[in-house]
């Protein structure tokens, strides 16, 4: 894997052009409210939600190896818990975020503990029965969800101050969190959390005779993604201002789950491109019919899996790698190592975040032998 | 009407719905049996055989004439659904397995809607109206029938997986492919035969619950997730214990609606998930499952 990412350039080279992207990635994501008329500012927005839930969905599929087909569920927990917490005690859209998000990392951690106990389905199995339970319980706590109607709160509402029409601020308000949201994702993966689940996804039994403790670390990851998922909610509601059962059905944890894997699994922007998925490719295709949307799903889902199983994502990488090695083919790896500033730490993995796409969730497991 | 018959009267109506979760889940487990995965399609390969069943009807044939036709075309679905989709990604993890077939009940779930639109149909029930009376307690024919469909179709299983030549070789393949293989036996053969086999079981149960539940795209959503909930009690890698657990699941269904106010009709779906969940916590591999012992 070094010798990849070796091949890409010198370190401050690389560095130079990660910082570039960045800039440019922020400068696009900035300007866009001020380019765009006020629907298309909300579809980015939303594009922007939905690649916060898809970011933890990938801890837990991309990069655990477990699946939930459940994560509607979450979302819509922390819909319902801003909901709840707006229409009642009228607290601020801010107080709403960290209830939200600790509120769904308690529930992943007790739908964790009996489903990840055993290797295996049995967590897609309770996850989907959740999903399936969870939409019928929020009509009949009607007192406090409102039942089938729903309950329609406050959306977020731009300051004076800020001179930003209410579409803009909305905009800058979730990309903030979005950004945060991903940054997270990105650093759990390089915390002790995160180096035990790649190390479970690629040899489950090698991790637990190094020391990993398989169960907590599973019931940790499904919980953080439930984490991200509630957080995806929560944000749903302060921008939709409204919420009823009928939005949080058993389709959306499957459509969830679909974006993520066109998407790209175990990729860091994967989620991202799985957001844009999720938001355009139903609207577009609604318009030729109900299934149309279905139909493509189910069809790329599988198509994905088998001849691309890193998704858009990993296919735009493995373009560039391609093209990478095609245009620095005569640079001597070894000079990657050499540069003057590079950091006494002898993995060069955590400078860019390609090395972490590198080994899709599709790919065969590695074993000692390799 | 006493308690005890009132109670009893319940009882008969879960073993009904529950024989239709029985079969169902013994599709799931043959799967399991055979691939190792959990078949989230399984469902909605029987909506679709149901669909063919209906339009066959729907076109005149007489239910009894359609329904053998319903099945063979099922089988023939299931054995085709192997070949295309399955085989494949046969050796690819099995998140890989089981996200295509998730991606396959998506894909089916909407063409289901694309063919035969979103409507509500009217399915007919094969079965005379009326029942008969034992003590006080009514038992439909309606009911009666189902679990005579579905014992008749457990005792063909029954006989082509312990009497037969072929039921030998699959379970030579279902216990160990390698070996299986080394011994001459066309294991792609034979895992087709089983996708084969179970979409039938499973077309035994859509077309049984489908006058019920009335025919649509979604229909067969709830009952799967009742087949989980079977097949995680009974154990995986059980048949017999999808069909006890199938009936245990449906009577504690019934019960459940019945006598605990806070469940009601709209929160029954419920149960199942208690199910699992009790399950898992207490007795992992299921009633008649065998607890898996791993060898690194």
């Amino acid at each position: 894997m070094s010798t990849i990412t070796a091949t890409l350039g010198t370190g401050r080279a690389r560095r130079l052009r990660a910082t570039l992207t960045t800039l440019l990635a922020a400068g696009v994501a900035l300007g866009a409210p001020f380019y765009f008329a006020p629907f298309q500012v909300f579809q980015l927005t939303m594009v922007l939600l939905y690649a916060v839930a898809l970011a933890g969905l990938n801890l837990l599929v991309g990069f655990g190896g477990q699946i939930s087909l459940g994560h509607g569920a979450f979302f819509a927990a922390g819909a319902y818990t801003a909901a709840v917490m707006l229409d009642r005690y009228e607290t601020g859209h801010l107080a709403t975020l960290p209830v939200a998000a600790v509120g769904c990392f308690l529930l992943g951690l007790g739908f964790g503990v009996p489903a990840l106990r055993l290797r295996g389905l049995y967590l897609a199995l309770v996850t989907l029965a959740f999903a399936v339970f969870l939409p019928p319980l929020l009509k009949r706590l009607e007192p406090v969800t409102g039942g089938s109607m729903g309950l329609t709160v406050d959306k977020l509402q731009a300051p004076a101050w800020s001179g930003l029409a209410e579409d803009q601020w909305t905009y800058f308000v979730v990309l903030a969190v979005t950004a945060v949201a991903l940054l997270l994702a990105r650093n759990l993966l390089r915390s002790r959390v995160g180096r035990a689940l790649l190390a479970m996804r690629d040899n489950e039994s090698a991790a637990e005779v190094m020391g990993v403790r398989l169960s907590l670390h599973k019931t940790l990851a499904f919980a953080w993604s439930a984490l991200f998922a509630g957080v995806s909610g929560c944000v749903y509601t302060w921008v939709i201002g409204f919420v009823s059962p009928d939005s949080f059905s058993f389709v959306l944890s499957i459509t969830l789950l679909a974006g993520l894997v066109v998407g790209g699994l175990a990729s860091l922007y994967g989620p991202l491109l799985g957001a844009a998925f999720v938001m355009y490719v139903p609207s577009v295709a609604q318009d030729i019919s109900d299934a149309a949307p279905g139909v493509v799903f189910g069809l790329l889902i599988i198509a994905v899996m088998f001849v691309a199983p890193t998704g858009l994502a990993g296919l735009a990488g493995r373009l560039r790698g391609v093209a990478a090695s095609r245009l620095t083919r005569t640079t001597p790896p070894a000079a990657d190592d050499r540069t003057p500033d590079s950091e006494p730490s002898a993995s060069p993995a955590p400078a860019d975040p390609a090395p972490v796409d590198a080994e899709p969730v599709g790919a065969q497991p590695r074993t000692e032998k390799d | 009407m006493s308690a005890v018959t009132e109670l009893l009267q319940q009882v008969v109506e879960g073993v009904g719905s529950g024989a239709v979760y029985a079969s169902l889940a013994l599709a799931l487990v043959l799967i399991h049996r055979f691939t190792g995965i959990v078949n989230f399609a399984q469902g909605e390969l029987a909506m679709i055989s149901t669909y063919v069943a209906w339009q066959l009807v729907a076109s005149g044939m007489s239910f009894w004439l359609a329904l053998p036709v319903t099945l063979a075309v099922s089988f023939a679905g299931g054995m085709l659904v192997e070949r295309i989709v399955i085989r494949p990604v046969q050796n690819a993890p099995e998140l890989t397995m089981v996200i295509v077939t998730v991606g396959l009940f998506i894909f089916v779930n909407a063409m289901a809607g694309l063919i035969w639109s979103f409507t509500v149909k009217d399915f007919p029930q094969p079965f005379p109206d009326g029942g008969i009376d034992l003590g006080g307690v009514r038992v439909d024919w309606s009911s009666l029938g189902i679990i005579a469909v579905v014992a008749v179709v457990m005792s063909l299983l029954y006989v082509l997986f312990q009497h037969t030549s072929v039921g030998l070789v699959m379970r030579a393949v279902a216990g160990n492919p390698a070996s299986a293989r080394l011994s001459g036996i066309r294991v792609g053969r034979v895992l087709m035969l089983g996708w084969g086999l179970a979409a039938t079981v499973g077309a035994v149960s859509g077309v049984l619950v489908a006058p019920v539940l009335f025919l649509e795209p979604n229909m067969m959503g709830g009952v799967l997730i009742y087949a989980f909930a079977a097949a995680t009690l009974g154990g995986f890698d059980s048949p017999v214990g999808a069909v006890v657990g199938g009936l245990l699941v449906g009577v504690a269904e019934t019960l459940a609606g019945a006598y605990v106010d806070v469940i009601g009709a709209d929160l029954k779906v419920g149960v199942p998930l208690v199910i699992i969940l009790a399950v898992l916590l207490v007795r992992p591999q299921g009633l008649f499952g065998r607890a898996a012992v791993e060898r690194a």
